[in-house]
């Protein structure tokens, strides 16, 4: 096993993160040109590649692990370059991105049976995901940049899929808000790099040598930047977009909410606050209390917004709007421990809410449920739906051993050790508190009622609950959800990865 | 001397081509696409030789400098050849199916490929005078060819094209009037080198710019060209607002640097800057409020060429290396508008035959009855935006960068709301193509069609975003008495 990585990882060499992006890149390419029956080639085409790009992570990780380097450069210009390398951070949003995108397509593959423009769903679909891993391994800001606007252009027809008038808004308003962002955020960037040269990330931060009649310039980049991040990572008031974009189907809702777009946004914000700045630096310059008074605001607000949305999805959105900013406080609170908690969630934030998005999509796919009111009773009929539905909304309130009670752990200890105790403990418990009255009248609901009739069943009970493909999905990212709260001091865990990553922020 | 033929017939085979299809008529559109191809081929050599042999100066027929026609061939020159040279070999492949009569066909190539010749020469031209005779053969096969839209519209289009282009010529051939009796001579090294400070310059530079300012379409003389450029036939509205207006852009930029440095001040160069920010907020609000694709897109290059323009003052306070990156950062933002720009208008041609108009509103769900031609006018949106990878995006961020660099941060300004309300018109007719229809089994509606508009906007986007590093390199290579 060991020789056979070996040869792998010297036959792709260096280059490796480029195969990582291309490989879904291309197929994506392909999948175009797919016709639109031929279901099987599609099929294959797009498991192939969710696996292959999840082999190569695993080499990847591999590689990194025994000692070797991997950057992949490209000139594009005249001190501009395209820079793709691997280091703790960004193999954890990488290996994150490409486990969830093979759950995603399979999960997918079962929604969208029988719809229409398949081959142009799926090949979107691939060009977000590079997209996205492409952002992960970015060395640079430029290249952050690039892959940033890409994602928006390769989201955009994904919320407009479904063509109609209500999707076309939506996706116009996502549009309008993260090409906003996306334009501060370019201006931020060069605006940084005229002040600091080029922009690689570096652990612990580039920007604390310079003098000091630049602070204040790099106070109102770290503003721009925030706010151009900020907009993907839905934090209020920027969060708009959001739950209006929950017209998408399922998967792409899930693929949004979990992985690709807000999290962009808040991996963007922690790269920025860590290996651009310097937490310290950040510290030091002030800009990390606006930052965490505006995460902690987005928490609350988020959550309660939550409670009053009877569709499940709109539900969720604010759900996520608010649990984003859990990384984002972690990472505006100065200390180690608030870190691991923020860094931790990136993982654990995203096989949650994506067990959540799957459940409610295969309530609607199944039963033709989209209402919370409508949920009465739905535990028995799908009751390995309903479960993992529950561990994921567990996990979300907090209750060990889930993967978001190591999360809030963290994030409270954190608060402690930074002195910040009196106004973030509030808002985790506040939040919590939320967070429970918005799930748990929901599971109370699903387990415990009687049933009414279903509002529109298409998937008769068979031998499973339902679709095979639509069954799997939550059920895996739940056990994983679980397998990371309860496993969290195992070797290879998000916690330890992310307490990996911490040491080498704190100089 | 072997090197130099590389010159000549990048002028010659186009203008050989001409000849041949205006006497063998039946055979006009090979004989067209040939030449293309060929023409094409020699403009890669030609830049391939300036860059091995260095910067060729050329006198036709052996008459000494200052006399005959003579040539010269830059970086920059050649760069612009090889530029004017796809995209006329992309118009023409795409033209051998765009025209359905014989006649068009016998109508259009002759002067098509007069306009290649005219734009080759153009760009190759040494002195000032000839300058002024491949600017009227320009003007007037563009006006010609703009006239082949047969329909009043377009017909009258024309004939103002072609008044307003005389207007044009005039004013600058006033200007080297002016010059040839103050200095005897119009070679461009010849009066760069003799030119003096004082009133008859003066009036020669504004004189020149006024007229070029009419031909590039600056604002505010920007009126002529939305009807002139979106009545034409598709492949006619793609040179145009690809090539025709670059290469006024270009003289601009020739008299600017090179033959007036002496003459030029921040001042002036802001007052351009001035009008070339207007141009990209007036061109892009009008794009946006264009209800017909064609007009949009004409709206749309009168805010590009308002971005080249607001590169003059910043070039003018910046010096050495970042001067230079920023000057390259120029030249790709307008090959990024040519190839763009070309690849949109022929895909609107696609659009307005198989949807049988190009009304924006009524243009529900083209990603699936026109797949392909959709992903070109993206992929043509997505570098008129300046989003990555494209040229305009890398030409965006130089500019950026030297607003910040010099302090000059409402050029910033500028930039963000042009970019704004460029994501609003692109995205606008986007918006549109996503309704519902059934999807069509073929990818492919009108390959012959689409495949060189997607090779344009493929040249636009990722060859220029991602492999365009060697444009700076080639910039390099430039001559004696030059400014740059």
């Amino acid at each position: 096993m060991n020789e056979l990585l070996n040869v792998l990882t010297d036959a792709l060499g260096e280059n490796l993160p480029l195969w990582i992006v291309l490989s879904s890149f291309s197929v994506g390419l392909v999948i175009f040109f797919v016709q639109e029956g031929s279901h099987r080639l599609r099929t294959t085409l797009n498991l192939l590649a969710a696996v292959v790009k999840l082999l190569l992570v695993g080499v990847l990780i591999w590689g990194v692990y025994h000692g070797q380097v991997y950057e992949v450069r490209w000139v594009i210009a005249p001190n501009l370059e395209l820079l793709l390398h691997a280091d703790a951070l960004s193999m954890l949003f990488v290996t994150l991105s490409a486990l969830l995108w093979l759950v995603t397509t399979v999960y997918a593959i079962g929604y969208l049976e029988h719809s229409p423009h398949r081959s142009r769903f799926f090949g979107f679909f691939s060009l977000c995901v590079s997209a996205t891993v492409g952002l992960a391994l970015a060395g640079n800001l430029v290249t952050f940049v690039m892959f940033y606007e890409f994602l928006t252009l390769a989201t955009y027809p994904l919320v407009a899929h479904k063509g109609s008038h209500e999707a076309r808004k939506a996706a116009r308003l996502y549009l309008a808000y993260t090409f906003t962002g996306g334009l501060l955020l370019l201006v931020a960037v060069v605006w940084l790099k005229s002040i600091a040269g080029p922009l690689t990330f570096v652990q612990g931060g580039i920007l604390d040598s310079l003098p000091a009649e630049t602070h204040s310039a790099l106070r109102w980049i770290f503003l721009l930047m925030i706010v151009g991040l900020g907009v993907k990572a839905a934090l209020v008031p920027l969060h708009g977009w959001l739950p209006k974009s929950m017209v998408a189907p399922a998967p792409v809702s899930a693929l949004l909410h979990a992985v690709a777009v807000v999290k962009a946004g808040a991996f963007g914000i922690v790269r920025v606050v860590y290996d651009v700045y310097g937490v310290e630096f950040a510290a030091f310059l002030g800009v990390l209390v606006p930052l965490g008074v505006v995460a902690a605001f987005t928490i609350v607000y988020g959550s309660t917004l939550a409670l009053f949305q009877d569709s499940l999805k709109k539900r969720l959105a604010y759900s996520t709007v608010s649990q984003v900013s859990y990384i984002i406080l972690g990472t505006a609170i100065l200390g180690p421990l608030a870190t691991v908690g923020g860094i931790v969630h990136l993982v654990h934030q995203g096989i949650m809410k994506i067990t959540l998005f799957f459940a409610a999509g295969n309530y609607a796919e199944t039963l033709g449920i989209h209402r919370v009111s409508q949920m009465n009773g739905v535990g028995k009929r799908m009751p390995l739906t309903t479960l993992a539905f529950t561990l994921g909304a567990l996990g979300m309130i907090g209750i060990p051993p889930m993967a978001g009670f190591i999360s809030k752990w963290y994030l409270g200890l954190g608060a402690l050790e930074a002195g910040v105790l009196l106004w973030v403990m509030p808002v985790l418990i506040a939040s919590s508190l939320l967070n429970a009255a918005y799930f748990l009248p929901i599971l109370y609901r699903a387990w415990f009622l009687p049933a009414d009739p279903w509002p529109d069943e298409h998937i008769k009970a068979q031998r499973w609950e339902t679709h095979g493909m639509l069954l799997w999905p939550p059920v895996i990212t739940a056990s994983l959800a679980l397998l990371a709260g309860l496993l969290a001091s195992a070797p290879f865990s998000p916690l330890e990865w992310a307490q990996l990553i911490t040491a080498r922020e704190y100089k | 001397m072997y090197e130099a033929a590389s010159v000549v017939w990048v002028i010659s085979l186009p203008l050989l081509g001409a000849l041949l299809a205006t006497v063998w008529r039946q055979h006009a559109a090979t004989i067209g696409w040939v030449s293309s191809v060929l023409t094409a081929g020699c403009a890669i050599w030609l830049l391939w030789v300036v860059q091995h042999a260095g910067v060729q100066e050329l006198a036709l027929g052996g008459w000494e400098i200052g006399l005959g026609i003579s040539l010269y061939a830059d970086g920059l020159a050649a760069v612009m050849v090889l530029m004017s040279s796809l995209v006329v070999l992309g118009c023409s492949m795409y033209a051998r199916q765009y025209f359905r009569t014989q006649r068009q066909h016998e109508l259009f190539w002759p002067l098509w490929l007069l306009l290649a010749t005219a734009l080759n020469a153009l760009f190759l031209a040494g002195d000032l005078f000839n300058v002024y005779v491949t600017l009227e053969l320009l003007g007037i096969s563009a006006s010609a060819l703009t006239a082949l839209g047969a329909k009043r519209a377009a017909l009258r289009a024309a004939l103002r094209y072609l008044v307003v282009g005389l207007l044009g010529s005039m004013l600058y051939l006033m200007a080297i009037t002016l010059l040839y009796a103050a200095y005897g001579t119009l070679n461009a090294v010849q009066i760069a080198e003799a030119l003096q400070v004082n009133p008859l310059g003066w009036a020669a530079l504004l004189l020149m710019l006024a007229g070029l300012a009419l031909k590039m379409a600056l604002f505010p003389l920007h009126f002529w060209l939305p009807p002139a450029h979106s009545n034409a036939p598709a492949p006619v509205s793609a040179a145009l607002s690809a090539l025709v207006v670059k290469a006024a852009f270009y003289l601009v930029v020739r008299l600017w640097f090179e033959v007036f440095a002496p003459l030029t001040t921040p001042l002036l160069a802001n007052v351009l800057g001035a009008l070339g920010a207007m141009a990209v907020l007036w061109g892009s609000w009008s794009a946006l409020r264009a209800e017909r694709l064609k007009l949009l897109a004409a709206y749309s290059s009168v805010a590009q060429l308002g971005y080249l323009v607001m590169f003059f003052p910043l070039l003018m306070v910046l010096e050495g290396e970042a001067r230079q990156w920023l000057f390259g950062a120029m030249v790709l933002f307008a090959l990024s508008h040519a190839f763009a720009k070309s690849a949109l208008f022929l895909a609107a041609g696609i659009l307005l035959r198989y949807a049988g108009h190009d009304r924006i509103r009524e243009l529900s769900g083209t990603t699936q009855f026109l797949p392909l031609t959709t992903f070109v006018i993206a992929l043509a949106g997505i570098a008129l935006v300046g989003l990555p990878p494209s040229g305009a995006f890398l030409g965006k961020w130089y500019l950026l960068d030297a607003a910040f660099q010099t302090g000059q941060w409402w050029w910033v300004l500028v930039l963000v709301a042009g970019s704004l309300l460029a994501t609003a018109y692109v995205f606008r007719l986007l918006g549109h193509a996503f309704g519902h229809l059934p999807a069509v089994k073929r990818p492919f509606v009108a390959a012959t069609q689409e495949i060189p508009a997607l090779a344009l906007a493929l040249m636009a986007t990722f060859g220029l975003g991602l492999g365009a590093m060697s444009l700076w390199s080639w910039l390099a290579h430039t001559g004696t008495g030059a400014g740059l």
